[in-house]
């Protein structure tokens, strides 16, 4: 028993080291999201410490006092019912200690949920990322460009995805910024996030979608708002615009590399609807929700700016 | 679909090395039968009882073999996950291989083990002859021995299911699954799950109307109970998964739009029912272990179990909250934040049932007098590694924080430090516990003690680094990963920690040849100095458990009994009655598998067909007149004397 718990510490110390010498990806935060995540994991981790600290203690106390070896060949354990006593302190101090941790919960998921403090005065970017296959689209309406396989964002301004997926469930991770979130056909869903820092990182898909799942990453870069506009302007005037045909044939294949479009898909094959408007849906008509490739056809309208309301309208007409 | 098509598995050698080593195996069997002149004493003895202690150790058997089978996967995979850009295995079949593993080992390890631990045990605990309905325990067998057996068979024939235990859609409709392996998927857990479920009716019945006189409820002992509750689980839960699976039916082999994309299809709806059923499954697979745990420790500690009744209380909070939390495998769904909260509080607030029985286990140790045989060695590594499962599971629940642990290696990791010393120590616990009152002699306690170690340290070594690579990004599921992530040193490590579980494993399974061959068989029947009732009869059991059943009048009658000298088997014996053997449930079920194995495949007409061979087993039952027999009191007598002159 002594060398299992041996073990143990030099496991924890091994995390110990490992997250001095390198921190860990999800706790090598770049973004305020990332970091009320990181902050509530670290103090889950401390919380928890000090419940298994007591368990092993006890354990340990017991197995050393009372071990048949310890005692005397005529020792006849006693017959114990229980004690009312402890048997409250131990329900009453976990209750305490999950409802403090229900409260950290509550408070921390609205927190990722909503906009990151600090940005309230700003208009956030949203970016439309929708997978398919095993790459991802992204879509910029403010912008009017689309890119496949990588994003690039401004540091300094709130950023909203809205995700969604041409195929099988998968999950929209970029672990240094913002927890994940599933991305699915018939439903729009959101991350908040803001970038502190500039640099290049991992984005992935993190639920299995099949073959290509391993290879479906993407890199997400940040850079200052000026680089940013100079980027879009580029891809605005430089890129080629993104056609329906095209589009298809990007969906079709299974991986490709990275590219670029002066327009994007959202105009002539708009997002689902939000979560929340899906649920106000569900007693109405279902024939409104269809998405098949037929009514995406008849939708064929203009969207300039790609707004929330404008994708609405696509479905209730 | 062509031949090519069906058979194209076999052109992975490692595949059609197995196929042919399965083909060499059976082959053996069938002579040695043969040679040996044992059809007859195999159909007579095994395919045809309807004995609870045989349909018992054939669970249990299976499940070693399913074991083995699912424990292979899991070597395949730590071996390509071992090091970065590994081409031992193609995606397809890694992807292959990580699904029948979580399939496998769930409901083809896990349930069997569980079951066959009940079986064996639970008439023999509450004083019963039997179960309520021995036919039915039968069929439920062989129901779930066909299910099990036609999963084993999709990696030969048409190709494994390859989208996860879970299954999710749209990607395993026929859009992103066109192959069988999700036909097999959907008819393999109906089968099996059939099974399941009239187990659950046949146990709760049993464990209400058979108890021995004078046990009321609060008599009963801990085991009886987690498996009196876990049955209450599995009538409300598995009713979800037979409905969820005949949707996925419906969708990929006829057309329906459940699950699907377009026309309304919700693949979140599979998402949630699966759920439904799936988190009372871990429960399913848990709470046996804590009954047996409990009757372990209090065993060993030689003292009566701490807080009787809040042991049975907190079991019962378990199960009702292991329905209220389902929604927290897909806390990313986009949900929001009132639903999250909702779930991560029933989720949190399971680790404080849990956390009293961890007390109470640790409270039944204090002044009591602690002997450290292999039973206890799992009982007691239990604790603290289970501990840490625990404590990752809160973390987990955590909804904001599971955005970064959700589909990583920290998952992976958390669940295995739940299941593994939780529902497979357990088991193991059990079956090192049980062993003498199933064959009449031990098993190796050097052996037993030996293959402990090994695995209870391999499994950290095995599965701690997954808690740090998930913490570092690493997600699940990925059959490679490139050099740069770094993942590739404590990968190797935790394919160290899965050899040495192989040698664990190896090392049990090595000990039933050992103690077969060199352990003593005159072994008494109480061979632990046990407390509940399975311990007042001879090892092995006699057909009829108790040739006169004891009346009870306290928990732990039989250690009391002991201690004031009382025989409480004692008494006048009367004719027994018995049910009669029957090969009809293993006739019926392999006509199940026929149909099932045709469906798979979309042909209907012999599938049809077999069904009604199977609904033909059904109504001449319904008219069967059996009335069981009766076993007479010279027998009983005779029995009784050459057992007790074994002693």
């Amino acid at each position: 028993m002594k060398k299992k718990l041996s073990l143990m510490f030099i496991a924890f110390g091994a995390l110990a080291i490992l997250t001095g010498c390198e921190p860990l990806t999800v706790f090598d935060t770049k973004g305020p999201n990332a970091k009320t995540l990181s902050d509530t994991i670290i103090l889950s981790i401390i919380t928890m410490a000090f419940i298994l600290l007591v368990v092993y203690v006890l354990l340990v106390v017991m197995l050393t006092k009372y071990r048949a070896s310890k005692t005397p060949a005529d020792y006849e354990p006693p017959h114990e019912e229980g004690s009312h006593v402890l048997e409250i302190i131990w329900t009453v101090i976990p209750i305490i200690i999950v409802a403090f941790l229900a409260v950290v919960t509550v408070k921390t998921t609205s927190t990722v949920e909503s906009q990151p403090e600090g940005y309230d005065n700003k208009e956030p970017l949203v970016i439309y990322a929708s997978s398919s296959n095993w790459k991802w689209h992204f879509s910029y309406p403010e912008q009017g460009i689309e890119t496949v396989n990588y994003v690039n964002m401004p540091i300094d301004r709130p950023i909203e995805f809205k995700l969604y997926s041409f195929g099988p469930i998968t999950s929209f991770w970029i672990p240094q910024l913002a927890g994940q979130k599933y991305a699915m056909s018939d439903m729009l869903t959101t991350i908040h996030l803001a970038a502190d820092d500039i640099g290049s990182f991992m984005g992935r898909n993190s639920n299995f979608s099949g073959r290509g799942f391993a290879e479906m990453e993407f890199e997400a870069q940040t850079m200052t708002q000026e680089d940013f506009d100079k980027w879009a302007a580029d891809v605005k005037a430089n890129e080629k615009p993104l056609t329906e045909e095209k589009f298809d044939e990007l969906l079709k294949a299974e991986h490709v590399g990275r590219s670029s479009y002066s327009s994007t898909h959202l105009e002539f094959r708009p997002a689902p609807m939000e979560h929340s408007e899906h649920m106000k849906m569900g007693d109405m008509d279902h024939s409104d929700m269809d998405m098949s490739e037929d009514e995406m056809d008849h939708s064929k309208m203009n969207h300039e700016d790609h707004s929330q309301e404008k994708s609405e309208e696509t479905h209730s007409h | 679909m062509s031949m090519e098509e069906i058979f194209h598995p076999l052109k992975e050698p490692m595949i059609m090395g197995a196929a042919i080593s399965i083909i060499v195996g059976a082959v053996v069997i069938a002579v040695g039968l043969t040679y040996f002149k044992k059809w007859g004493y195999f159909y007579k003895n095994w395919l045809s009882t309807v004995d609870h202690k045989k349909i018992g150790i054939m669970y249990i058997a299976t499940a070693l073999l399913m074991l083995f089978r699912g424990g292979i996967d899991a070597l395949l995979m730590r071996a390509q996950t071992a090091v970065p850009d590994n081409g031992l295995l193609d995606a397809q079949h890694y992807n292959e291989i990580f699904t029948t593993h979580g399939i496998i080992m769930i409901l083809f390890m896990a349930m069997p083990f569980v079951i066959g631990l009940m079986n064996i045990v639970i008439p023999l605990q509450i004083g019963a002859r039997d179960v309520a309905f021995p036919r039915l325990n039968a069929v439920s067998f062989w129901l779930f021995a066909a299910g099990c057996g036609l999963l084993n068979l999709s990696f030969i024939i048409g190709g494994s299911p390859d989208t996860g235990w879970t299954a999710y859609f749209p990607l395993a409709g026929t859009e992103f699954s066109p192959t069988v392996g999700n036909n097999y998927y959907s008819l393999a857990l109906q089968l099996s799950g059939i099974g399941t479920l009239l187990t659950g009716v046949n146990f709760i019945t049993t464990i209400i109307k058979m108890r021995a006189p004078g046990m009321t409820l609060m008599k009963m002992p801990m085991f009886s109970w987690s498996i009196l509750i876990t049955n209450v689980i599995i009538v409300f839960a598995f009713p979800v998964l037979t409905v969820a699976l005949a949707l996925m039916m419906l969708d990929r082999q006829f057309g329906t739009q459940f699950f699907a994309m377009q026309n309304g299809g919700m693949d979140m709806l599979w998402a949630n029912l699966f759920w439904v059923w799936g988190h009372p499954e871990v429960y399913i697979v848990i709470l046996p272990a804590f009954g047996i745990f409990s009757e372990i420790i209090a065993t060993f500690a030689r003292k009566n179990l701490y807080g009787y009744k809040s042991m049975v209380m907190s079991m019962v909070v378990i199960s009702l909250l292991s329905f209220l939390v389902w929604a927290h495998h897909f806390y990313t769904m986009g949900h929001g934040v009132m639903v999250n909260s909702f779930f991560s509080i029933t989720t949190m607030a399971i680790a404080v049932p849990t956390g009293v029985k961890i007390f109470n286990w640790l409270l039944t140790m204090r002044h009591g007098k602690i002997q450290f045989t292999t039973p206890m060695l799992y009982a007691l590594g239990f604790i603290p590694i289970f501990t840490i499962g625990g404590v990752t599971g809160v973390m987990l629940a955590m909804s904001s924080a599971d955005y970064q642990y959700h589909n990583t290696m920290f998952l992976v990791a958390h669940f295995h430090y739940v299941l593994i010393p939780g529902t497979v120590f357990g088991v193991l616990a059990g079956y090192h516990y049980w062993w003498p009152k199933m064959f009449g002699f031990r098993l190796n306690e050097k052996l037993g003690k030996a293959g402990f170690w090994f695995i209870a340290i391999s499994f950290n070594v095995a599965f701690f680094p997954l808690f740090i690579l998930g913490l570092d990004g690493y997600a699940r599921r990925m059959y490679t990963y490139s050099e740069s992530t770094g993942y590739g040193p404590l990968s190797m490590v935790s394919f160290i920690g899965a050899i040495g579980l192989a040698v664990g494993f190896a090392l049990i399974v090595y000990n039933i040849y050992y103690s077969w061959k060199h352990m003593p068989r005159n072994e008494k029947a109480d061979v632990w100095d046990g407390r509940t009732l399975e311990w007042a009869t001879h090892s092995p059991v006699p057909e009829y458990n108790f040739a006169v059943v004891p009346t009870i009048s306290r928990l732990d009658e039989f250690w009391f009994a002991k201690k004031e000298g009382r025989d409480i088997t004692a008494g006048k014996i009367e004719k027994i009655h018995m049910p009669n053997n029957t090969g009809a449930p293993f006739w019926m079920s392999g006509f199940f598998f026929l149909a099932a194995f045709f469906a798979v495949f979309s042909l209907w007409t012999p599938a049809i067909i077999s069904m009604l061979f199977v609904f033909g087993f059904m109504i001449h039952r319904s008219f069967e007149d059996d009335h069981g027999r009766y076993i007479s009191v010279e027998e009983v007598m005779a029995t009784e004397k050459s057992l007790r002159g074994d002693k």
